[in-house]
């Protein structure tokens, strides 16, 4: 198995379901920053990629602006796998209540 | 400040500090004879400068004169000085104790300057005092000896006197009308006064109705003066809004109209930031008024009982309004993020809550308090859980903000800038839109709080029954209400 010859996608998604939490980052964007901190407000412990400092973190970048078309591209939250989207839909998802059980199930949260 | 100034030595004028008084107050009457008044009668002064004091209806004096809150009349003072004041239009108000002294007599029982605080400064100058005028100087009174006669009283006395004075002060003195009257009044009633011997001389009765119901009118007539320049200057003030207003929406409108006429001009942007501030300003004021409506619409729907059904119509209807709010700040960001921030489109009492261009979501639910109870145990960890969340996630965009500072800080701090030669010019321009682009950075941190109250207002809704979120919404209105109302008192209030 070629490592280049990945689809990107079939990258993220595996890259995404390598830890509870999943953040893909860049370490100068402001609101990864903002979201890694409510994670951590939450006593959750992200997987985070920063792409600006991965090799292949462009193409990553690229694609995932082009699968959620946000402007900026980054960040994007993976919960147990599965896509949870950039900063609005974390907080929307957190102030109705739906995150929490979210995290629960993915184990990244006891209480 | 030379009135000050010239209030503190002990010398008002230029001339003898030998002329003072132990005796309370002197009256003129008409026979022109000097009065001391018995301390019986002073009941009744207390009681005509209270009664004129409640008389009045505006906001200042109900604030302004109540007994006791007048600094001026503090310990500090060796006794109550009482000063009277020609320019402030209210001669006689001051619990009649209208002096007329001779032109270069004085009361002063202070053997050094006299204690004077910055306020006797303010009526002096603002009075137009002229202290060298010898027909009309020093007012002061000293009052040492009604303190004989009882300490208590004698506060009283001299705090309605004062505080009826303070509110006097309050009056633009530009009122040249009541005090060219006085002037006149005093000037006719001239003489020259001998302090110290009238003492035994002036002692008689103090039943002179004539001048009591002089100063009566002449405290009517200042009243009557300050109410209809109060009137006077609110419709000046809001003629002036509105001018204003029309002004920009026609220099709005006509900008918009050359633009589509001539293509891009060279100031369009410049237009465009302009227009945009101005554009919401506007929106903002139209939607403010259609949420009255609908707020009072509710108001009066929650007041008939109606049922339940009929309720959520009109909820329905502020929620909806309320999402227009978001939609317009939305647009308004877009075009001039520093006007949002800037909060300039609130009022000022509002604009001390604000965060991140509008309400803090966390503060909502405070507002609330007990209007929403009683609540059910899901309900209650419900609202609990909304609290906790929204808090966390104001917290997180704050700090993502901070973080963005920090970040254009340093890059406009770093060594690249400085336009000397031209291998850093390129560095400079590198480091230039960086800058912009973290700037841009603000519009979506803006844009991440709007949404973060919108998300808390609807999970709200969907928390509390319908006669709940009528209360509700009811409460945070009347919240925001009162934030403006206390923003205007704040803004017409008196300023010496």
């Amino acid at each position: 198995m070629q490592y280049n010859s990945i689809d990107p996608v079939e990258r993220i998604v595996r890259m995404a379901s390598r830890g509870a939490v999943v953040i893909f980052s860049n370490n100068s964007c402001c609101m990864c920053h903002a979201v890694k901190r409510l994670f951590s407000s939450m006593g959750v412990s992200p997987t985070v990629y920063e792409l600006d400092q991965d090799p292949k973190g462009k193409e990553i970048e690229v694609t995932l602006a082009r699968i959620l078309g946000n402007s900026p591209s980054v960040p994007v939250v993976f919960v147990g796998g599965k896509l949870v989207g950039s900063m609005d839909r974390v907080m929307a998802a957190h102030i109705n209540g739906t995150l929490v059980p979210m995290l629960k199930d993915a184990g990244a949260l006891w209480l | 400040m030379q009135g000050f100034k010239a209030a503190q030595s002990p010398t008002f004028d230029l001339t003898t500090s030998d002329m003072f008084c132990q005796s309370p107050f002197y009256l003129r009457n008409d026979e022109g004879n000097l009065h001391v008044t018995r301390y019986e009668d002073l009941g009744e002064l207390e009681q005509a400068a209270a009664g004129e004091l409640h008389q009045e209806g505006s906001i200042y004096s109900s604030t302004m004169m109540k007994p006791n809150i007048d600094p001026f009349l503090t310990n500090d003072l060796p006794f109550g000085v009482l000063r009277t004041s020609l320019g402030s239009g209210e001669m006689g108000s001051s619990a009649t104790c209208v002096v007329d002294v001779g032109c270069e007599e004085q009361f002063l029982n202070q053997p050094g300057p006299a204690k004077v605080t910055g306020r006797f400064s303010t009526m002096v100058d603002a009075g137009q005092f002229m202290l060298n005028n010898c027909s009309i100087s020093s007012r002061m009174v000293d009052v040492g000896n009604v303190g004989a006669l009882g300490n208590g009283n004698f506060e009283n006395w001299g705090d309605s006197c004062l505080a009826d004075h303070s509110h006097s002060q309050q009056t633009d003195t530009s009122t040249d009308v009541d005090t060219d009257d006085k002037f006149q009044f005093f000037e006719e009633r001239h003489e020259p006064l001998i302090v110290a011997e009238s003492r035994e001389e002036g002692k008689g009765k103090y039943g002179d109705q004539k001048a009591l119901r002089r100063l009566a009118q002449n405290r009517e007539a200042a009243r009557k003066s300050r109410l209809r320049k109060k009137a006077y200057v609110q419709q000046l003030e809001t003629s002036r809004i509105k001018l204003a207003q029309l002004e920009q929406e026609l220099k709005r409108v006509r900008q918009q109209g050359s633009l589509v006429g001539h293509g891009l001009s060279r100031n369009q942007s410049q237009n465009a930031n302009g227009n945009g501030a101005l554009a919401f300003d506007m929106e903002y004021a139209r939607w403010l008024e259609e949420h009255q409506r609908l707020i009072n619409e509710l108001r009066t729907a929650v007041n008939s009982h109606l049922c339940d059904n009929e309720l959520r119509v009109h909820i329905d209807a502020v929620m909806g309004h309320y999402d227009e709010i978001f939609r317009l700040k939305l647009i308004g960001t877009k075009s001039d993020v520093f006007h949002m921030l800037s909060g300039m489109w609130k009022t000022p009492a509002e604009r001390c809550f604000m965060w991140l261009g509008g309400f803090r979501s966390s503060d909502l639910l405070k507002i609330l308090g007990n209007h929403v109870e009683p609540l059910t145990e899901p309900q209650l960890i419900g609202i609990c859980s909304l609290q906790q969340s929204s808090q966390e996630a104001e917290d997180a965009l704050t700090q993502g903000l901070e973080a963005l500072q920090q970040s254009l800080s340093e890059t406009l701090s770093s060594n690249c800038l400085g336009p000397t030669g031209s291998g850093n010019v390129a560095d400079y321009m590198g480091q230039m839109a960086t800058a912009m682009g973290q700037l841009a950075m603000l519009e979506i941190f803006v844009h991440q709080g709007d949404l973060l109250r919108q998300q808390t207002l609807h999970q709200l809704r969907r928390i509390l029954t319908i006669r709940q979120a009528a209360r509700a919404l009811l409460a945070m209105s009347d919240y925001m209400s009162r934030l403006r109302a206390l923003s205007s008192l704040w803004s017409a209030r008196p300023k010496n």
